[in-house]
C-alpha cells in the first residue's frame, strides 16, 4: 500500500503537482497500474487539492482511461468504418478465439484485455489496434493469433515491433528511426509543395526576425491563408485579434488531435515534417509576441512523443527555440513539450482546451472566444498544425508564391487523407480546387458508391457529384475522404458514423447527447424493416433541432450522416419502409422467446406474423 | 344517417381509464345520443359485429394476446385513441421493460414472499390458453399507429368526454390546461 | 431591486425581447435580464438564486439548451449568451416554441419518466413545459434504457431514470470547501450522475433539502418524507410553468385561476 502511495506520488511529482497536467498523470497511472483505481483517484485528489469529484469526472471522460483493471495487455481494436470494410470481423472474431474472452472484457486471469476504440488515425492501413500504446496496422486473422500468442508468452507490446520478425516490422521513413520504432506506415502517395516540398529549417525564422511582427502579420494575412482543421477560419485575421488582446502573456498551441474522424495526415507531418510544424508555431509566436507553445497529440500517437522531443530539443540548441531565437533578442518562445488529448472529437478549439487543462473535453461558453481568453486564460492561437506549417513556406517563399497555388477564396494546398474502397490509400497533398472525380482517379478507386468527405460530419457524396472541388468555396474538410465502395452497405457505415456521434457526444447538451442516439436508434429500426414515413420526417426535424440548439461543432453537424444519405441516397431509405405502415412490423416471435424458454413453451405458434 | 360505433379495449391497463370514462356521470346520456357501441368490457360484447368509428385503447402491450387484440381494433377501426399513460407509453407495467423476463418470472413465481412456500415444485403456470409476455411492454403506437393521445393516469372524465365529442362532432376538440396531465 | 437603483446609468445597456424594450446590466446574460423584466424564457438547467432554493448564485450550465433564443438571428442558449446594446433577441416565438418541445420530448424518451407515480409529478419543470408545450405524446420512440437507482445514501434517493443530466445539483450541492458531492460521470449516452460516497455521508438537512428543490425533475428525492403536496396544490396544477402564478410561487396569485378540473385525484 505505501508502495502504491509513493508510487502516485512519484507520478505527482513527475508533473509539479500541477493539476492541469491531470491528464498526464493519469495516463501515466493507466500505465503503470493498467487502470485508474479509486484508492489512486482519492490519492491523487489529496496531492492536488482537488475533489475526487473533479477526477472523477476527467478520468470517465476518456476512453483511454478505465476504472476497471484492463489487463496486463489492452487492445484496442479499431472498429471503425474503414475497419469494418476490411476485414474487423474476421480478425475481431479471431482475437476472442485465441484469447478466450469477448470484446469488452478481460480474461480470468488478468492478462488481456479486448476492447474497441473509435478512429485511430490509421486509415490507411486498417484493421488497425493498439495494445498498451503501441500500433498495430494491416491486422489479419493470422497476424492477430501471433499476436495472442506473444502476449500470452508475456513479450512486451514494444518488442512485438522490430525490424522484421513475425509480429510486425518497421514502417517506412522516419518510423524506423530508434526514437519511433513503430511499424505505422506513411504512406505519403503525392507530396506537394507546401507540407512536403522542399524546406529549408530556420530560413523562415531568420527572415522572421528581419521584419517587424507586424510585417510577418500582413504577410500571412496577404497569403490568405485559411486554416485546415476544417472551419476555414482565415489565419491572420485570428492571429491579429490574438495579438491585440489583452494579457500579460500570449500562447499558441498547435493541435494536432486530428479530431476529424478519417483523417491521419497530421500523422504523417508529425513523422516527417515535425520541425516545418515548431517552427511555424514561432512564427506564430513571433507575430503575436507569445511566449508559450505546446503540441496536442492525440492519445493513439503516443508513439511520436519521444521523437517530437527530440525534435524540440535540437531546435532549442539550433537556437530556433528557446531564447533571442535566431540571434533576436527578446524573442523567446518556449515550446512546453506533448501533451495529451484524448477523445477523438475533441478538435473543437474550445473542448481542446478544456483537455490541455487536465478536464473533461466539453466546449466551453463562448464568448469569451479563445484569443481572447484561452490556455489559462492567456490569448490563445490555437491551429491546426498543417495550418501552422504553411505559415513557413508563405514567410520564406512569399504570400504570392502561395497564392499562385490553389485557387482564390482556397490558397494553396491542401492535405488529403484518403481511405476505404481505393488501390492507393495514403496521404496526398494537392492544390486546392481539385474534384472529387480527379481524386477517385488518383487514388485508383474502381466502383465507388459514395464518397465520405470530411469525416462523419461531412458530405456524404453520390456519382453525381465527382465535379464537387475540395476547396472552402465548395467542400470544406479538414482533409478525411473515405471511398465506400458498391460492395458495401452504406447504411451500415453511416450506423457506424452515429455509433461514433453518440459515443463521442461530451454528453453535456441535450439536444447532441440525446439528439445523436435517437437518430441512430431511428436508422437502426429503420435498417430492421421498422422504419415508417414518419420515422423519415421526425429523423429531419430532429436534424435541424440539432442543428439550432446544440453547443458545439459536434452536435451541429451529427445528424450530417443521416440528412446527406436521405437527400442523396433515398432510395436507399425506401427500400427499407414496409408499405403496410398501419400495422407496424413487430417479430412477435422475437418478443416472446425469452418466455417461451423461461417457461419451456415451443412456440408461440397460434399468432399470424406481420 | 346512422350514429357512429364506439369500441373499447383495456389491454396492459388496470382499467382505471374506463373508470374515468364512466366518471363522465350523467353526460353518458348525451353521449349516447350521440353514439353506438360496438365491442368493449363495459357492455361485455366480445367480438366485432361490423366495423368501429372510434376506439378507445386503455393499456400497452405485455403479451402476445395484446398485440393480436390491437391488431384487431385496427383492422376494425377507423380511428384509435390512445387513451392514458399505460397505452401511450407503457405506464407502470413498463416499470419491468430493464428486467429480464426470467427474473420478472421467477420473481413473480418461485422466489416472492408469497409463492414460494406455495410453489414447491417450482412451477411456470403454462397452459397453452395463457398468452406469453413480451420481452418488453410497448406502447401501443408502437405495434399499430394510433392517431389521438389522451394522457393522464386515469385521463380525466373532462378530457375523455371533450375528446369524443369533438371526433363524432367533427369540432376541433379543446385541451383546457388542468385537464391534460400525465398523473 | 434597490441595488439597480444606486448604480450610475452608464452601466444599463437596453436591449429587446420580442419587440419589447428592456434594460439590463453589463454582464448579464439574457436569461437574467428577461427574469429581471418579467420575461419568461424557460431553462431546465438555469436556475435564478432567490430566498426560496438558497442559492448564492444564480446557476447557469448550459446543458438543456431549452433557453435557445435567436440573439440578432442567430439560434444561442440564451442562459450562457451576455447581453449587448441593442440586441434583438426573439424568444415567444412558434419556430423556437418547436425547438423547445422537441428538446422536452427528447428528454421524455431518453429516460424513464413514469409520471403517474413521481412525487415530483405536479411540481416538475420537465413534465410542467410538456404542458406548456401541449405534447400529448412523444414523437420520438421512448427507448427504456436500463437507469441506476441510487438509495444507498443517507436522507437522499437519486432516481437515474429520472435524471435529465442538467447539472445544477453538480454545480450547486457542495461541502463548505467547494468539492462537489454529485459529479457529472462518463460522456456520450453513458453520461450519469454518481455520488462521492464519501462526501455524502455528512450532508446536512438543509443541503439535501436544497438538493430535492433544485433538481427539476424527481431525480434527487428527501427519504423518509414524501408526496406531502396534495393534487390541487402543486406547482403547476393550475397554471402553466412561466405564468405569474407558477413564477413566484410566495405570491398570491387570484386572477386567472380556475380550480375546476383540478381537484380530480
Amino acid at each position: 500500500m505505501s508502495d502504491h502511495i509513493a508510487a502516485i506520488d512519484a507520478i505527482a511529482a513527475k508533473y509539479d503537482n500541477d493539476p492541469t497536467r491531470l491528464l498526464d498523470m493519469l495516463l501515466a497511472v493507466q500505465e503503470q497500474e493498467r487502470y485508474v483505481s479509486d484508492a489512486a483517484t482519492r490519492l491523487l485528489a489529496q496531492k492536488l487539492g482537488l475533489s475526487w469529484g473533479d477526477i472523477q469526472q476527467t478520468v470517465s471522460f476518456y476512453h483511454l482511461l478505465s476504472q476497471e483493471p484492463r489487463g496486463k495487455y489492452t487492445v484496442y481494436l479499431n472498429n471503425g468504418p474503414v475497419s469494418i470494410m476490411q476485414g474487423y470481423e474476421g480478425v475481431a472474431t479471431a482475437f476472442s478465439e485465441a484469447v478466450g474472452c469477448s470484446f469488452g472484457s478481460v480474461t480470468a486471469d488478468g492478462r488481456i484485455g479486448l476492447f474497441t476504440t473509435a478512429d485511430m488515425g490509421m486509415g490507411d492501413q486498417e484493421v488497425a489496434a493498439l495494445i498498451n500504446n503501441v500500433v498495430f496496422t494491416n491486422l489479419t486473422p493470422e497476424k492477430a493469433r501471433i499476436l495472442v500468442k506473444a502476449m500470452q508468452k508475456g513479450v512486451p507490446a514494444q518488442d512485438m515491433v522490430t525490424d522484421n520478425t513475425e509480429y510486425g516490422k518497421y514502417g517506412d521513413g522516419n518510423n524506423s528511426l530508434p526514437s519511433i520504432h513503430s511499424m505505422v506506415c506513411n504512406n505519403l502517395i503525392k507530396p506537394g509543395p507546401v507540407c512536403f516540398g522542399p524546406y529549408q529549417a530556420g530560413a523562415a525564422l531568420r527572415k522572421c526576425v528581419a521584419q517587424s511582427p507586424e510585417q510577418v502579420l500582413a504577410e500571412v494575412k496577404a497569403s490568405k491563408l485559411r486554416g485546415r482543421g476544417g472551419a476555414g477560419f482565415p489565419t491572420g485575421m485570428k492571429w491579429e485579434l490574438c495579438a491585440k488582446a489583452e494579457g500579460p502573456e500570449r500562447c499558441v498551441v498547435a493541435n494536432a488531435d486530428e479530431g476529424e474522424p478519417g483523417t491521419f495526415k497530421d500523422r504523417v507531418l508529425l513523422t516527417e515534417r515535425a520541425q516545418l510544424l515548431f517552427e511555424g508555431m514561432a512564427v506564430c509566436a513571433y507575430a503575436i509576441k507569445a511566449t508559450t507553445g505546446a503540441l496536442y497529440l492525440r492519445g493513439e500517437y503516443a508513439y511520436l512523443k519521444d521523437y517530437l522531443e527530440q525534435v524540440l530539443e535540437q531546435m532549442r540548441s539550433d537556437n530556433l527555440l528557446g531564447k533571442d531565437i535566431a540571434g533576436k533578442p527578446g524573442f523567446d518562445f518556449l515550446i512546453s513539450g506533448c501533451s495529451w488529448v484524448l477523445a477523438p472529437m475533441s478538435a473543437a478549439r474550445n473542448q481542446l482546451l478544456e483537455s490541455a487543462e487536465g478536464r473533461r473535453g466539453e466546449p466551453r461558453n463562448r464568448p469569451p472566444f479563445p484569443a481572447q481568453s484561452g490556455f489559462h486564460t492567456m490569448p490563445t492561437v490555437i491551429d491546426n498544425v498543417e495550418t501552422l506549417a504553411a505559415t513557413v513556406q508563405i514567410i520564406d517563399k512569399g504570400a504570392t508564391w502561395f497564392r499562385s497555388l490553389g485557387t482564390e477564396e482556397s490558397t494553396g494546398t491542401k492535405v488529403l487523407s484518403i481511405s476505404g474502397d481505393c488501390d492507393r490509400p495514403g496521404v496526398y497533398e494537392v492544390e486546392f480546387g481539385i474534384t472529387l472525380g480527379e481524386l477517385l482517379t488518383l487514388a485508383g478507386a474502381r466502383d465507388p458508391q459514395a464518397a465520405q468527405v470530411g469525416g462523419p460530419s461531412g458530405r456524404c457524396l453520390n456519382a453525381a457529384a465527382r465535379d464537387t472541388a475540395i476547396s472552402f468555396e465548395d467542400c470544406p474538410s479538414a482533409g478525411a475522404i473515405l471511398i465506400i465502395g458498391a460492395q458495401h452497405d452504406l447504411l451500415t457505415i453511416i450506423d457506424n458514423f452515429m455509433a461514433f456521434f453518440t459515443e463521442e457526444s461530451c454528453g453535456s447538451c441535450v439536444p447532441c447527447r440525446t439528439g445523436t442516439w435517437m437518430l441512430r436508434n431511428t436508422l437502426r429500426r429503420i435498417m430492421h424493416g421498422q422504419g415508417t414515413r414518419e420515422d423519415l420526417t421526425s429523423m429531419r426535424q430532429l436534424s435541424a433541432v440539432m442543428q439550432k440548439t446544440t453547443k458545439c461543432g459536434l452536435g451541429h453537424t451529427a445528424a450530417n450522416p443521416i440528412l446527406n444519405t436521405l437527400d442523396n441516397f433515398p432510395h436507399l431509405y425506401d427500400a427499407l419502409i414496409p408499405e403496410q405502415t398501419d400495422i407496424r412490423s413487430f417479430d412477435l416471435e422475437a418478443a416472446v422467446q425469452a418466455s417461451n424458454l423461461t417457461v419451456g413453451r415451443a412456440s408461440v405458434a397460434k399468432e399470424e406474423q406481420v | 344517417m346512422s350514429k357512429p360505433i364506439i369500441a373499447t379495449a383495456s389491454l396492459a391497463g388496470c382499467f382505471g381509464c374506463h373508470m374515468s370514462f364512466l366518471d363522465i356521470d350523467e353526460r353518458i346520456l348525451d353521449l349516447v345520443e350521440l353514439v353506438q357501441w360496438g365491442k368493449s368490457p363495459i357492455n361485455d360484447i366480445k367480438t366485432f359485429q361490423q366495423d368501429c368509428d372510434i376506439a378507445l385503447i386503455e393499456g400497452g402491450c405485455c403479451n402476445d394476446e395484446h398485440i393480436h387484440t390491437l391488431r384487431e381494433f385496427r383492422k376494425h377501426c377507423r380511428i384509435l385513441v390512445a387513451v392514458g399513460e399505460c397505452a401511450i407509453m407503457g405506464g407502470l407495467p413498463a416499470m419491468r421493460n430493464n428486467i429480464p423476463i426470467k427474473e420478472c418470472l421467477e420473481e413473480a413465481y418461485l422466489n416472492s414472499p408469497s409463492t414460494s412456500d406455495a410453489n414447491p415444485d417450482k412451477i411456470f403456470p403454462n397452459d397453452e390458453e395463457l398468452p406469453m409476455l413480451l420481452d418488453k411492454v410497448y406502447p401501443c403506437h408502437e405495434i399499430v399507429k394510433m392517431d389521438y393521445f389522451l394522457p393522464g393516469c386515469p385521463p380525466r372524465a373532462d378530457l375523455i368526454y371533450g375528446a369524443l365529442v369533438a371526433l363524432v362532432t367533427g369540432q376541433e376538440a379543446e385541451l383546457p390546461y388542468e385537464v391534460v396531465k400525465f398523473d | 431591486m434597490s441595488e439597480d437603483m444606486n448604480k450610475p446609468l452608464t452601466d444599463l445597456i437596453s436591449l429587446t425581447i420580442d419587440g419589447q424594450e428592456i434594460e439590463a446590466e453589463e454582464g448579464q446574460t439574457i436569461v437574467q435580464a428577461a427574469q429581471k423584466n418579467g420575461i419568461y424564457i424557460p431553462t431546465l438547467c438555469a436556475l435564478h438564486a432567490d430566498k426560496e432554493n438558497g442559492l448564492k448564485y444564480d446557476l447557469a450550465p448550459g446543458t438543456c439548451r431549452i433557453c435557445t433564443v435567436k440573439a440578432n438571428g442567430r439560434t444561442t442558449a440564451a442562459c450562457t449568451t451576455p447581453v449587448s446594446q441593442g440586441l434583438v433577441v426573439e424568444n415567444d416565438t412558434p419556430e423556437l416554441n418547436d425547438l423547445r418541445k422537441t428538446i422536452v420530448e427528447l428528454l421524455f424518451v431518453e429516460g424513464n419518466h413514469f409520471c403517474p407515480f413521481c412525487e415530483k409529478s405536479g411540481s416538475c419543470d420537465l413534465q410542467a413545459l410538456a404542458y406548456r408545450y401541449q405534447m400529448l405524446t412523444p414523437r420520438f420512440h421512448y427507448a427504456f434504457t436500463p437507469r441506476k437507482v441510487n438509495a444507498d445514501m443517507p436522507k437522499l434517493l437519486w432516481d437515474g431514470n429520472r435524471c435529465i443530466l442538467c447539472r445544477r445539483c453538480v454545480l450547486a450541492i457542495r461541502t463548505e470547501e467547494g468539492e462537489p458531492l454529485f459529479v457529472f460521470a462518463n460522456r456520450g449516452d453513458k453520461s450519469t450522475i454518481i455520488v462521492d460516497t464519501e462526501l455524502i455521508q455528512d450532508i446536512s438537512e438543509e443541503l439535501a433539502q436544497q438538493a430535492m428543490d433544485i433538481c427539476p425533475v424527481g431525480a434527487i428525492i428527501r427519504k423518509e418524507k414524501g408526496f406531502d403536496t396534495p393534487f390541487g396544490q402543486r406547482k403547476y396544477d393550475h397554471s402553466p410553468i412561466g405564468s405569474i402564478s407558477s413564477i413566484s410561487s410566495d405570491m398570491t396569485c387570484s386572477s386567472g385561476e380556475n380550480k375546476t378540473g383540478g381537484e380530480k385525484s
